[in-house]
Formats: C-alpha cells, sequence, structure tokens
C-alpha cells in the first residue's frame, strides 16, 4: 500500500529517504503512509521496516524539513538520510545471493545425475550423464565463481596469496580435467565436487555480507544526524533552506534554539550557550555573543542565532577531524584477517601436496592423465571449507547472539580484532558517562510543585529541561496546565500557574551552565543542580575488565578537576584535557609497545582514536561519526555490553581455532587416501559435505555466547 | 532409457523456472523489506 497524490507532472520528482528508528509495526506503517498521503507535492511514501526507513518522493517544492515535519505531526521523530549511504547498502549481497542461487541450482542437477552414475550407470549412459554434469557446471563455474576469481587475482597481482587462490585453482583444474574426462569417456568427473564447492564457500560470503548489512542498517537507523543544512537568510524574499554541501561562505544562517551549526562560522547577531562536547568532548556549554568563531556540528541551547558562515565542507573543523581519521584508519586497514593468515600456510601446503602426488604418480609409471586426475582428488579433498565456510558461520552466530544483548558488529574482522585487545581507552563524556545532564537534587523539590515543572519543562528543548522532564516522567507526574506559556530567549520558559507566574530558566549563580532555577507560584525560587553522571554498571564493567585480564585507561578533553569529581572511586588512571590528536599519540604510543588497545568512545573528537585502535566500540548516543570509525555500537545506558562483547569475541576465535583443528584433522585422514588414488567422485562428495556440516554445527554452538 | 530424453531436459526446465522466479523477486525488491512484508497482510486496503 502506498500513499498516492496528484503533483503536478510538470514538477521534477525528488526522492528523500528518512530513517525512522520508532517503526516497528503494523500499525506504524499505515499510520505513516495514510498520515502523509494528504501533505502537498508528496507523490509516495513507503516504509521498510527492515531497515527502519521510509522512502519519499516528492516535489522539488516539498522541502526537507517540511518532510521531517509531516512525519513528526504522525509522531514519529525521523532524520534525513544522505541517498549514498541508503543505497550503496544491499548491492553486494545481492550479488553474492544471484551467485549462490545459481551454484545451488547447479550442485542439485548436477548431483542427481552423479547419483545415478554412483548406482551403477555405465557406458553410453554414463558419459551422456557426465557431458549433461559439463554443460550445466561449466557456465557455472563462469558465473559463480567470479567472485573467488576477481578476489584471487587481485591479490596474486599485488604478489599475495589469499584464501581464494587455492579455491580458484581448485576450482578450475577440476573443472578443466572432469571436462576433459567427460569429453574422453572417462570414468571419474568431478563436476559435483567442484560445483557444490562453489556452493558452500558462496554461503559461507553471503553470511558474512548479511551480517555487515544488517550491522549497518541498524547503524543507519540510530544515526544522529550533524545537520544536514540550514536556513539561510536571503537579501531579498524569505529565508530558504540550503543543504550543507551547498552552502557557501558569505551566506549567513539562521540557528534556531536545539539545532546543530552546518558549516563553521562567526555569530554576528545573538548570545547564546553552545554545546560543543561533538568537537571539544566538554560536558559544559560555552558561552557565545556577536563575534565568536563557531564550529560546524556544535548545538545551539539558548538563545536563535545568526552566523556568518566562514568554511563549509572541506574547510570546517568537522573535515579536518574526518581526514585525521582516514589517516588513522589506514593502519586498521593492513589487518590480515585469520581466514586469510591461515591460507598464508594453508595455500602453499596443498598446492605442494597436489604437486608432490602428481610428480609421485608419475614417476611411479602412471600417465600424465592419472596422476592430473589424483592432485585434482587432492585438491578438491582439501577444499578449505573450514576457513571459507565455518569463519563466517562463526561470526555470524556470535554477531546475532551479540545483536540480541545490544551490540552491533559491523564486521567479522572485528570481533577478531576485539578477541586479541588486551587495553583499554575510554573516553570520558558520554562514554564512560551518559553523556547528558541528569538532575540531582529532584528530592529537594516538594510533591505539588512537579506538576508544575514538568510542564514548564517541557515546554523547552534545551537539554536541562530535558533532563528535568526525564525524571519527573519516570516519577509518574503528571504535567500541570499552565497558562501563557512563553519560551524567553536568553533565559528560558515562564508561565502562569492558576494566575500567579512561574518560571524555569538560567540561573544567575551558577556559571557552569549546569544549574537552572525554578521560581514555583509561592514565588520560592529552586535551584535544580544537574550533573553528567557516570554510566550505570561503569564500575562493575572496569572491574570485570580487569579481571580478563584488560587494563582500562581513561583518555578525556576534559579539564582534570572536572574528570577527577565524576571518576571517583573508579580507580582509574585518567589523561586529561587532550585533544584528537593527543589521543591518536596516545594510542599511537600504546600500539608501539605492542599492545592492541580497544577504544571506547563517543564523540567527533574521538573519531581519530576510534579509527586508529585496534578495535573500537562506540555507545548508540555517539555522534555520527563517532558510530561509523567505531566497530561496534553498543545500545542503551549500560557500560556491561562492552565487557560481553570481549567474552563472545574470544569464544568466538576459540570456536574458530577448534574449526581449524576439526579441518585439519579431517585432512590427515582425507590427504593419505586422496593420494593413494582411491577417492572417488563419490568419496569426494561425502567427505566434503561432512566436514562442511561438522564445522558449521560446532559454530552454532556460539548462539549464547553474549550471555 | 528413452524416457531419459524428456526427463531430462524437463527436469532441468523445471529447475531453471524456479531460479528465473527466484531472480525475478529479487530483482523486483520482495526482499528489500522482509519483516514489513509479513505486517503489510495485516493492513486494510480499502480505508487507505
Amino acid at each position: 500500500m502506498t500513499a498516492q497524490a496528484a503533483v503536478r507532472a510538470a514538477e521534477p520528482v525528488e526522492r528523500t529517504v528518512l530513517a525512522v528508528p520508532g517503526v516497528h509495526c503494523a500499525g506504524c506503517i499505515s499510520k505513516i503512509e495514510k498520515g502523509l498521503a494528504g501533505v502537498p507535492g508528496l507523490v509516495s511514501a513507503r516504509v521498510n521496516v527492515t531497515a527502519r526507513q521510509l522512502t519519499v518522493e516528492h516535489a522539488a517544492s516539498l522541502q526537507v524539513p517540511d518532510l521531517v515535519a509531516a512525519v513528526e505531526r504522525v509522531g514519529f521523530q525521523s532524520q534525513p538520510l544522505t541517498l549514498g549511504t541508503a543505497q550503496a547498502a544491499g548491492g553486494e549481497t545481492r550479488q553474492l545471493l544471484r551467485a549462490t542461487a545459481v551454484a545451488g541450482f547447479a550442485s542439485m542437477n548436477v548431483m542427481l545425475l552423479s547419483v545415478s552414475v554412483w548406482s551403477g550407470a555405465a557406458g553410453a549412459t554414463r558419459d551422456l550423464f557426465h557431458l549433461i554434469s559439463g554443460l550445466i557446471a561449466i557456465p557455472t563455474v563462469a558465473y559463480s565463481g567470479m567472485p573467488f576469481f576477481r578476489s584471487a587475482w587481485s591479490a596474486l597481482r599485488h604478489g599475495r596469496t589469499n584464501m581464494d587462490v587455492p579455491i580458484s585453482i581448485g576450482v578450475l583444474l577440476v573443472t578443466s580435467l572432469s571436462l576433459f574426462e567427460a569429453l574422453t569417456g572417462g570414468p571419474n568427473a568431478y563436476f559435483d565436487g567442484a560445483v557444490m564447492l562453489l556452493f558452500f564457500l558462496l554461503v559461507g560470503r553471503v553470511l558474512d555480507s548479511v551480517m555487515r548489512d544488517r550491522a549497518r542498517d541498524g547503524v543507519t537507523a540510530l544515526l544522529k544526524q550533524t545537520a544536514l543544512g540550514a536556513l539561510v537568510l536571503q537579501s531579498e524574499g524569505p529565508s530558504q533552506w540550503i543543504r550543507a554541501a551547498e552552502l557557501q561562505p558569505g551566506m549567513r544562517m539562521l540557528v534556531a534554539t536545539g539545532e546543530r551549526l552546518a558549516a563553521d562560522g562567526e555569530i554576528e547577531v545573538g548570545s547564546s550557550r553552545l554545546d560543543c562536547s561533538l568537537l571539544t568532548g566538554e560536558s559544559t556549554p560555552v558561552a557565545a555573543g556577536p563575534g565568536t568563531a563557531v564550529h560546524a556540528g556544535t548545538l545551539n541551547l539558548l538563545a536563535p542565532l545568526t552566523v556568518r558562515v566562514t568554511a563549509t565542507g572541506q574547510g570546517t573543523t568537522l573535515a579536518e577531524i574526518s581526514r585525521l581519521m582516514e589517516e588513522a584508519g589506514q593502519g586498521r586497514s593492513r589487518y590480515v584477517r585469520i581466514a586469510d593468515r591461515a591460507a598464508r600456510l594453508y595455500a602453499p601446503a596443498v598446492h605442494t601436496l597436489a604437486a608432490c602426488s602428481f610428480l609421485l604418480w608419475l614417476l611411479m609409471g602412471s600417465g600424465v592423465h592419472q596422476s592430473l586426475l589424483i592432485a585434482a582428488a587432492v585438491l578438491i579433498i582439501t577444499c578449505p571449507c573450514a576457513l571459507g565456510l565455518a569463519v563466517p558461520a562463526a561470526q555470524i552466530v556470535a554477531a546475532g547472539s551479540l545483536m540480541r544483548a545490544g551490540v552491533l558488529v559491523k564486521d567479522g574482522s572485528a570481533l577478531e580484532r576485539l578477541a586479541e585487545a588486551d587495553r583499554a581507552v575510554f573516553d570520558k563524556t558520554g562514554t564512560l558517562t551518559l553523556g547528558r545532564p541528569e538532575l540531582v537534587n529532584a528530592a529537594d523539590l516538594a510533591p505539588d510543585v512537579k506538576p508544575v515543572l514538568l510542564a514548564l519543562a517541557q515546554a523547552s528543548r534545551h537539554p536541562l529541561s530535558q533532563a528535568v522532564r526525564r525524571v519527573l516522567s519516570a516519577d509518574g507526574v503528571v504535567a500541570a496546565a499552565l497558562d501563557g506559556l512563553a519560551e524567553e530567549p536568553g533565559y528560558g520558559v515562564r508561565a502562569y500557574a492558576g494566575g500567579k507566574p512561574v518560571s524555569l530558566g538560567r540561573s544567575a549563580g551558577s556559571s557552569d551552565g549546569m544549574a537552572a532555577a525554578f521560581t514555583d507560584a509561592d514565588g520560592i525560587t529552586t535551584l535544580l543542580r544537574f550533573e553528567d553522571r557516570l554510566r550505570p554498571d561503569a564500575a562493575e564493567t572496569i572491574r570485570r575488565l580487569r579481571d580478563i585480564g584488560i587494563e582500562p585507561s581513561v583518555a578525556t578533553g576534559d579539564r582534570a578537576g572536572a574528570v577527577a569529581a565524576t571518576l571517583n572511586g573508579l580507580n582509574l588512571t585518567a589523561q586529561t584535557s587532550m585533544r584528537p590528536q593527543d589521543k591518536l599519540d596516545l594510542i599511537a604510543r600504546l600500539q608501539a609497545a605492542g599492545h592492541r588497545v580497544l577504544m571506547v568512545g563517543d564523540g567527533l573528537n574521538d573519531g581519530p582514536a576510534l579509527a586508529a585502535g585496534h578495535v573500537s566500540m562506540a555507545p548508540a548516543s555517539a555522534s555520527d561519526v563517532g558510530q561509523n570509525a567505531a566497530d561496534m555500537v553498543f545500545l542503551g545506558d549500560s557500560l556491561l555490553p562492552v565487557v560481553k562483547a570481549i567474552a563472545a569475541a574470544r569464544r568466538t576465535l576459540r570456536i574458530v581455532r577448534q574449526n581449524f583443528a576439526i579441518a585439519i584433522g579431517y585432512n590427515v585422514i582425507a590427504v593419505p587416501l586422496a593420494f593413494a588414488g582411491v577417492v572417488t567422485p563419490l568419496v569426494a562428495a561425502l567427505a566434503m559435505s561432512c566436514s562442511s556440516i561438522i564445522v558449521v554445527a560446532n559454530a552454532l554452538r556460539l548462539r549464547g555466547a553474549a550471555r | 532409457m528413452s524416457g531419459l530424453a524428456l526427463l531430462i531436459p524437463l527436469a532441468l526446465l523445471l529447475g531453471l523456472c524456479g531460479l528465473a522466479a527466484f531472480f525475478w523477486s529479487m530483482r523486483s525488491g520482495q526482499f528489500d523489506d522482509l519483516d514489513g512484508a509479513g505486517m503489510r497482510i495485516l493492513l486494510d486496503e480499502d480505508d487507505g
């Protein structure tokens, strides 16, 4: 069911994808799609529940902020996504699924024919069946083998070898030999083995790719948008909303309370407090007035500002940090996955074995043909199923288990790297702490003034008001009805309760912006104090990290005084006043000393460190830069998922090693048989299936890994 | 044995039909929203 509305045919249609994290049931689908049906300029709206996304086709006259507002009227929070991130996903999985479907079809049909041959078909019938098998198998190998051939070729061209090299050589050699057998009426054609091998390995590849897609979808749905654009003042006519990429220096943008800046600039009109935690990690808002230089990504807290743009896009401090991140991430791209590391030993061993068997049989007086067949049997029987199928199977089962426990794993290599970590570096604000102010003296409030306070707090988007609202709503307080509710820029919210003035706003006595004054109907003013609190289970997490041999420490942009107050009792070493570059240097120093560092951070200022760490995690409340740079994202307020993820990663590595051991044990039995020349196509097919099933079954034991 | 001349092509053809159907359903986006597809059954078409 797609919402449709008439739109003039002449107007060009635009496509916008919105992340709608709140969609989870049939009711949500119909509420959004029907609710949007009446919006002028809207062509179609379709919800994707799996990806938590809403795809909207609309006329260019309907601007993105209006769209977000329309979705909000229906009752859902949404954030616009750039088209690139939304569409790039899934393409690789699709390609692999197609190859797998073809390989599956071919292996079933070839197996059908092979079974008749094994059960005694002889003479002309056998030759015919072999030929038909070849006709099915050769196009299949050409199509489904492509992912392996391509990867093997690019590895060889760079003078390296990976898992795909023995696979490609094995499959190609076996297929061409079998073709020769089929054409010359020989008794042994291994088409079934070659196609089945491709099928099993492709299943492994699909699993790997699905895992990456699923985590990426999850992360995209959670992304908190840094400003996508800004409302720009025009010299004539109404102000217009312009995308961040199209902003030009010299433009003047209006930044409303609660909005993030889309570009670097200088304040022209207005004074306010800015939340720069995204850039600096400092939780305390900073005062800013006309002439102050401000950076893209900072959050405007108090009053509307007019900002003259000085730098956009690549010139902003934000972009500077992304460049640092890119450079830092290069170290990680050099990481070789465990399966490829095993393949470095495995591939030469297998190829030497096959070459030896060929030479040995040749020397013993068999013909070239017979010797080649034996060598092919050795290659088929040593198929690296344990590497190609068992590793992704183990990782996807573990990632699924972690996902249920609230940790999104972006790819399999992240689990491998996490299992190796021996040091952990935490950011403070937003990582060890919740990264949002929490009301600490709610007990000072009389029960009868709470409804008034809640009503005032609900009227503002200021973080302190939201903190008040969270606490009071959780206590079951119902908001009182107020008259003349108004938000006063630079102060706070004022209203009348039963004819008497009440207010919630800036407190004159506080210098750090972490306090607010509440005046109730009796004229009594209460000072509300706020603190950025430690996450629940932070102490427990630190203790358990030490138990499993990981030494935690803290690196933060905050000043020493603020850090000591918060971290009191955690017994952690902390390094303070660190800029992004300092964090990067700290990690480089630790890694140079031979440590594998797990970086846990959230802010933009942690981005380079997250990219540089051997492995990294970010909370779901992190900035999108943090979430993109991290290998894993954990949901919820608790810090315990960090420990759970490490335990699960270590178990996964253990299972993967077991699978390698199983594979080696199986080869110890099977290779001598192949060497002796007693491995017929039937034996090869049985052995291959059995070994695959055993390693996959072993991987399934990880289902409860994250408990 | 003469039945094979008919049965084998027939079996392959049916298999190919299945493969083609899978390709078509993937291309037309039927696997894009597996959770949503199940939920949409519950929606009433006529009042939309």
